[in-house]
């Protein structure tokens, strides 16, 4: 049953009062993304003329090529392409891994009970809360040890174990619901632990596996501090090469340029959003309202 | 099988310990685990940087918290009123969850450059007076970084809020109206009273963030000018990795842990609580 609303049915006024704030905000919040798309296909000389906020004189695609394959960054000019591709090759598999060990990891925080569970919980949520300082400097030494310094390799391994922390407090959050019965009824019948979790967790699992893929893969591909701390050069993440891009600028500003990297750095993870945005509302409400 | 769950807990509570273990030792450039006490931390605290960097928390903090709640809370009320096109005012309030601080920092830094951002759209349109050039002023320039802030959380609050504003129990609402209470006395004395665990949510959520802020400075304004927008946590990574002291640097880390603390065991207690009591009654 509907709720009864507040306004009942608003009155024309009421109606401008609700809609202006609400479109005055819309623009507040596109601003910054309109300029992205618009300045993308500007020239710098047109945006140095008038400002970011203009329409182009001229539709210059050809921002898009030369960006992504001969645009200087920090003296190598070899456009936004190899950084893109280290994001790439660094989100996917540490996507992958860190989501489907933190299934493993919630299933057995949520449906078996350890001595000790409720510390072991604890601990985990201590580290999605900790802050990426407390560990910079032991991944340093650890890194150097495993000669994973300034390589993806490395930047996956610590995505995977930091992110273990996350996925497994989602999962688990989400597997407390499955009923205990279930499980209880597969143990009799002699199941596993690892035969419990194939045949009825997982197949219960997609909703908060898709919830969680979609957090991982934004998260890990924006992500910046890790990937400036233990990349250097041509081995860093995009995030870190836009980084790199704008402090570098050598004589001139190249904000067109700029936009389009800019464009295509932001790019892979608000696709995701356009597509599975009411995965993230799901993901949002999920960590933070239990 | 149960190794990841191993691996998960001795990550967070070894490397944690071994920072605050660093922290006591007279490590430069290279770990040396000789004890010096509470040294670092006097260090730390004595310095211009820290200082700085906490006045400007307190600033950011609280503008960016309060302004980033207020906005999110009147977006979901006025996104509850039965609108027209709410998948698509939502969608836009919410993207920016889906791009990084660097972008986000890279493009507001755009907009407040008084030679390309909206000082020079004003100046060209006529209006000469018009000054926003926060980025390069040292007493506004932490204020930009809670402009990008809100922009990039007061979607997240929304979200939260707008939740809560959906679960309110319906027969509160017909009695309100049964006692013919108007909007403004509905939401102010009936549904906003029931929202105060989201509030206390939103605003723990908002903080935590808000403490461990690290990308959006570097990007909108790398701290500067000067130190006049730095924050605890960029004061952390100069240390650690710009001036070569991870014993400082690690003292550092753990003060903004520490800071974090603070917001984060009221929280958990209070949740445990509250779980508690609810499963009593």
């Amino acid at each position: 049953m509907p709720r009864p609303h507040v306004l009942g049915h608003p009155h024309y006024w009421q109606r401008l009062a609700i809609y202006i704030p609400l479109c005055a905000f819309a623009l507040f919040f596109l601003l910054p993304i309109a300029v992205v798309l618009v300045n993308s296909v500007r020239s710098t000389q047109d945006i140095l003329a008038t400002s970011v906020i203009g329409w182009p004189a001229h539709v210059l695609w050809s921002n898009f090529a030369f960006t992504w394959s001969r645009f200087c960054i920090a003296e190598h000019c070899t456009g936004i392409a190899p950084y893109f591709s280290n994001s790439l090759v660094m989100v996917v598999p540490a996507t992958i891994v860190s989501t489907l060990l933190g299934a493993l990891n919630g299933y057995a925080l949520a449906l078996w009970r350890f001595r000790g569970d409720r510390v072991v919980f604890a601990i985990i949520t201590l580290g999605v809360f900790l802050p990426a300082q407390m560990n910079l400097v032991p991944w340093v030494i650890v890194l150097r040890e495993l000669g994973l310094f300034n390589t993806i390799a490395g930047l996956v391994l610590i995505h995977v174990v930091q992110g273990m922390s996350f996925t497994t407090l989602f999962c688990r959050n989400y597997f407390v619901s499955i009923p205990a019965d279930l499980i209880k009824a597969a143990r009799i019948d002699g199941a596993g632990f690892l035969r419990i979790f194939w045949r009825i967790v997982l197949p219960l699992s997609p909703p908060i596996l898709i919830v969680t893929v979609i957090w991982q893969f934004t998260g890990i591909w924006n992500e910046f501090l890790y990937g400036v701390t233990f990349s250097a050069g041509e081995n860093q993440p995009v995030t870190a090469a836009l980084i790199a891009l704008s402090a570098h600028i050598s004589s001139e500003p190249q904000y067109a340029e700029q936009s389009a990297a800019v464009l295509m750095a932001a790019g892979p993870p608000l696709l995701i959003y356009m597509l599975g945005g009411r995965y993230f509302v799901r993901g949002l409400t999920a960590g933070a309202v239990k | 099988m149960w190794l990841p769950l191993l691996v998960s807990c001795f990550y967070v509570v070894a490397f944690s310990l071994w920072t605050v273990g660093l922290s006591f030792t007279r490590s430069s450039l290279l770990p040396d685990y000789s004890w010096t006490g509470w040294h670092n931390y006097s260090a730390i605290l004595a310095s211009r940087n820290w200082q700085i960097a906490y006045t400007n928390l307190y600033i950011y903090g609280i503008g960016f918290v309060g302004l980033a709640t207020l906005v999110g809370l009147m977006l979901a009320i006025l996104m509850d009123q039965r609108i027209r096109g709410e998948t698509a005012f939502r969608t836009i309030f919410l993207a920016p969850i889906a791009i990084s601080f660097v972008v986000t920092g890279t493009v507001w830094g755009w907009l407040f450059n008084p030679t390309i951002g909206l000082q020079k759209l004003a100046h060209d349109i006529g209006w000469a007076s018009f000054h926003l050039n926060w980025t390069v002023d040292r007493d506004m320039a932490i204020y930009a970084i809670v402009v990008a802030a809100v922009w990039h959380g007061a979607g997240f609050a929304m979200a939260l809020f707008l939740a809560g504003l959906r679960s309110v129990d319906s027969d509160l609402l017909k009695a309100a109206q049964i006692d013919g209470a108007g909007a403004w006395r509905t939401y102010t004395r009936v549904i906003l009273p029931g929202l105060g665990p989201i509030f206390v949510a939103v605003l723990v959520m908002l903080l935590q963030f808000a403490i461990k802020t690290y990308d959006l400075v570097v990007a909108l304004t790398a701290g500067g000018p000067g130190l006049a927008s730095t924050l605890p946590a960029v004061v952390v990574y100069d240390f650690m990795f710009q001036r070569g002291e991870l014993g400082r640097g690690s003292a550092a880390a753990v003060m903004l842990l520490a800071s974090l603390a603070v917001v984060l065991v009221p929280y958990a207690a209070w949740s445990i609580w509250r779980n508690r009591r609810a499963t009593l009654a």
